[in-house]
């Protein structure tokens, strides 16, 4: 927790968070004009990586439950909004091998609020299948989530009038912009960062460092772990449905439990329980996924050629993971947070603690 | 459906069963010992496959050295994901181990993309498994026969040394009590370590019966035996042999007659499986033979 | 027997079993509005259970728990689940200190006060504040300063709870528990692992919290000066049976008591 700020430094850090919010806005703005289509692809993923990394972080790293159900929440999300923001005669058209259900082809609603009810429709799940599952504690609740997730799958993947089945669905108009994309992460990132700075937030933490003591405190503990659940899941399916949109194609096997598998590494990378740490982890996850292709491709060094190693992305990928949670357990942040006055070296040693 | 029908899905259900048990098996004993879901443990299965497709037919081997060789490799594969990936953990948070198993799962798959392609491989069974022959009227080959028989002794021959010999009794102990056991004096590295050496060579055995009922292999081919193999050793109660073995039955005949009444949930299948881990999970969390823990305030 | 007319508590022939173990047998006890009671007895002699019962973390097998509130009011309060007791006005301590030792001392006892905050958790989610809450946060922060304060940790307040010296840590903990704004404190041996200084110290500490907050205070202690010096009233539990009850200086004298912590040739000598 920040120590209390004295007002004039209150008002100085408010203004330079306008102001590099300001200034970070203006570049991406401005950067499709500079930077080829590819990069902006991946800026773009940061955020939305970003964006998942916080809401399972907000499940794990703050509220303490280990959760491996975060692909499910995503699909969830991403079918929700797809489905929402494609015209009816597209569905209809894209439907082949079962006709689809005529109430699901009506649906229609403009790009933002799809986006809300892909929050929406993925926090009841996620509220629904918490109630019972945590009770369990530890690995048992990532086993229950990661079985939850695989149901959601084999759902969708059976369930051919709604989804599409394996085919998944194609066409997805590409709503999410830079500028939507990032939008979304500061909104996430404030709601955040003023959820946990609050007492509400102690309360959180407490439920995860010892219920025995939080219920003495007289918090409904359980009550408490559902909430958090369901506000992870409403940013699952957001993130998930962000995701569609800039990829523009969803189909059943994008939320394996691999994808949950890079949602944990940024979380752990960038430090349990640390809103910073998720942001750091999303840039150098996303970023290192992306140029470790290199290795999947062949290579001209002068004279020689070095064949493509398929597979050899993820095996760096899983060594990497295996590395930071042998030797650096807490990540880079650990559950530290970035703040002006850490910056900017206010009084003796910062801010942050 | 007529009686002949009937078992025929009857021994299907109880080979499939009996694989989902020995690999439960290893779960169970790991679990048991380090209270560590080893998420590389499907894996491991998948290498022992791996292991004897190179053997018999890459290089043309006998089946039965084939066999030899494929369960001593993963039996060093198991021993070096423990060394490597799990000792140093053994202080830390049990999640932290978790997420590390969770990583070498990822490598192997991986690693074996790289190193075997990820083009899956036939196999090719040894006539003399698949010669059909009729009992009563059922059409069977000897291979259906062999696997549940070779389960069921691999498991009473596992049961007897862990309930007779004095390495049975450490193990039984350590999972009573770590801290305690190693102030008794017993080795609890290389305790631990032998529960990874059984369980891996299980999830061998398991893995060469699995290439031959299913005569091919792929990278990705031990991650949802995997996973059933978890349930099956959660529903048997985590931490009991015989329990991994029971379980793995009940969730093979839950998958296979489920499949046979209603055909028309055949895509569901894997689904039936998870349905039943989160329902054993809140009715009776500590399994059908499982004991049960309580928290000290 | 204390005078059941003013009492804040009263157990009813609470049993506790563990198997097929008694670890508590038919106890009937009662304590005293805005007194100080000690609950005493060998170690396993099933004092933590009864603190475990009366505040919700086991269920009894028999008998049943009543509460009178400063309104008068009696209820029972037999297996409420303990967030829902301490929503009753009940707060208590541990033997071995749980705080929530990542958190600085500040925050520990902000949590406290979470029980008795009316803002929801909502408002402290969307992008823009509700005054009413905001102004709250704030009173819950000063409110927490001044018990820090009142408790001498205020110089603790922004260190994390598990870096503070032994002592600091057992007073936190009891700020914790004021934070909740109890009308009955349990206390599981404050005393344990002070000098004789710090508990002597604490014996004062204890009679002006009860004063100051209005408290009425049931206590586990083993340091016998500490027990006879502060309580008012004593209740003796040996293997889960109720053998005493009196004044101190009764107790002192008892013969039971002699015998239950002593042996009997001590009792007899």
């Amino acid at each position: 927790m920040i120590a209390p700020v004295n007002a004039g430094h209150a008002r100085r850090n408010n203004i330079l968070t306008l102001c590099a919010g300001a200034a970070i806005a203006l570049l991406l703005w401005q950067a499709p004009g500079y930077i080829d289509a590819y990069k902006i692809r991946i800026i773009n993923l940061i955020a939305i990586n970003a964006i998942l990394g916080l809401s399972l972080n907000l499940i794990y790293g703050m509220g303490g439950m280990f959760s491996l159900g975060h692909a499910g929440f995503m699909a969830i999300g991403a079918y929700v909004s797809a489905i929402l923001i494609i015209t009816p005669d597209q569905k209809q058209i894209m439907w082949i091998l079962d006709p689809i259900a005529p109430w699901v082809r009506d649906m229609r609603a403009p790009f933002l609020a799809s986006l809300l009810a892909a929050g929406i429709v993925s926090a009841i799940f996620g509220c629904l299948v918490s109630i019972p599952v945590l009770r369990l504690g530890g690995d048992y609740l990532g086993i229950a989530t990661l079985g939850f997730s695989e149901i959601i799958r084999i759902l969708i993947t059976n369930l051919t009038p709604i989804t599409n089945g394996p085919l998944g669905l194609k066409g997805i108009p590409p709503h999410a912009s830079l500028l939507m994309s990032y939008g979304c992460l500061a909104v996430m990132l404030l709601c955040m960062t003023r959820l946990m700075r609050s007492n509400f937030g102690n309360v959180i933490r407490a439920v995860r460092d010892d219920e025995v003591a939080a219920k003495t405190m007289g918090i409904d503990t359980l009550k408490t772990r559902v909430l958090v659940f369901t506000l992870g899941c409403f940013g699952g399916g957001v993130g998930g449905a962000l995701m569609g949109n800039l990829i523009t194609t969803i189909d059943p096997k994008m939320f394996m439990i691999t994808q949950t598998y890079s949602l944990l590494m940024i979380v752990v990378v960038g430090g349990l329980g640390s809103i910073t740490g998720s942001v750091v982890g999303a840039v150098l996850v996303t970023t290192m996924l992306e140029w470790l292709r290199f290795v999947e491709n062949p290579i001209t060094i002068g004279s020689l050629n070095i064949p493509g190693i398929p597979g050899m992305r993820m095996v760096i990928f899983s060594v990497l993971l295996i590395a930071v949670i042998i030797f650096r357990r807490e990540g880079i942040m650990g559950m530290r947070e970035f703040s002006w006055g850490w910056l900017l070296r206010d009084g003796k040693r910062g801010g942050t603690q | 459906m007529d009686a002949n029908m009937f078992m025929q899905h009857f021994i299907n259900a109880l080979g499939l069963g009996s694989l989902y048990g020995l690999i439960a098996i290893g779960y169970t004993m790991v679990y048991g010992i380090l209270r560590l879901i080893n998420f590389a443990h499907g894996d491991i299965f998948m290498l022992g496959a791996y292991f004897v497709f190179f053997a018999t037919v890459q290089y043309k081997l006998p089946w039965a050295l084939g066999a030899f060789i494929a369960v001593s490799g993963t039996i060093v594969c198991g021993l070096l994901v423990d060394r490597v990936a799990y000792r140093p953990l053994r202080g830390a948070p049990r999640i932290s181990a978790l997420i590390s198993a969770i990583g070498v799962s990822f490598f192997i798959e991986n690693l074996a993309v790289v190193v075997f392609s990820g083009m899956p491989r036939p196999v090719v069974q040894p006539p003399l498994l698949m010669e059909a022959f009729s009992l009563g009227g059922i059409r069977l080959v000897p291979l259906a026969i062999m696997v549940p028989a070779i389960s069921f002794i691999i498991v009473a021959a596992l049961l007897w040394m862990i309930y007779r010999t004095k390495s049975g009794l450490a193990m039984r102990s350590i999972s009573f009590d770590i801290e305690t056991t190693r102030l008794m004096g017993v080795s609890v590295d290389r305790i631990i370590a032998m529960a990874f050496a059984i369980g891996s060579g299980l999830a061998a055995i398991a893995g060469i019966m699995w290439a031959l009922r299913y005569p091919r292999v792929e990278p990705f081919m031990g991650i949802m035996p995997g996973f059933k193999a978890f349930i099956a050793a959660v529903f048997g109660g985590i931490g009991s042999v015989p329990g991994a073995m029971l379980g793995g039955l009940s969730l093979g005949f839950v998958e296979i007659m489920s499949v046979a009444f209603f055909p028309r949930l055949s895509g569901y299948r894997d689904a039936f499986a998870f349905l039943l881990l989160v329902v054993i999970l809140l009715v009776k969390p500590t399994g059908l033979m499982g004991e049960k823990l309580e928290d000290k305030i | 027997m204390s005078e059941d007319g003013d009492f804040a508590i009263r157990l009813h022939g609470i049993t506790i079993q563990f198997g097929g173990l008694v670890a508590v047998n038919g106890l009937t006890m009662s304590v005293a509005r805005r007194g100080i009671t000690g609950l005493i007895g060998p170690n396993g002699a099933g004092k933590t259970s009864v603190f475990n019962v009366i505040t919700g973390f086991y269920r009894p097998n028999g008998g049943y728990v009543e509460f009178r509130r400063r309104d008068g009011s009696v209820g029972s309060i037999t297996g409420l689940p303990p967030h829902k007791v301490c929503h009753a006005g009940l707060a208590r301590t541990f033997q071995n200190i749980r705080l929530f030792g990542n958190e600085t001392a500040i925050q520990n006892v902000m949590i406290g006060s979470h029980v008795r905050q009316k803002g929801r958790w909502w408002m402290n989610i969307v992008p823009f504040t509700f005054p009413g809450a905001a102004r709250e946060e704030e009173e819950i922060r000063e409110n927490a300063m001044r018990l820090l304060e009142r408790l001498g940790l205020g110089g603790y307040a922004y260190a994390p709870a598990s870096s503070l010296p032994y002592g600091a840590q057992r007073r936190l903990e009891i700020a914790r528990a004021l934070a909740t704004k109890p009308e009955f404190l349990l206390l599981d041996e404050p005393a344990a692992g002070m000098n004789p200084q710090e508990s002597a110290e604490l014996l004062n500490f204890i009679r002006s919290l009860r004063d100051e907050y209005d408290l009425s205070i049931l206590l586990i202690e083993h340091d016998m000066k500490v027990v006879m010096g502060v309580c008012e009233h004593i209740w003796v539990l040996d293997q889960g049976q109720l053998i005493a009850d009196g004044k101190p200086e009764e107790i002192k004298r008892n013969h039971k008591v002699i015998e239950a912590y002593l042996g009997k040739e001590a009792a007899n000598a």
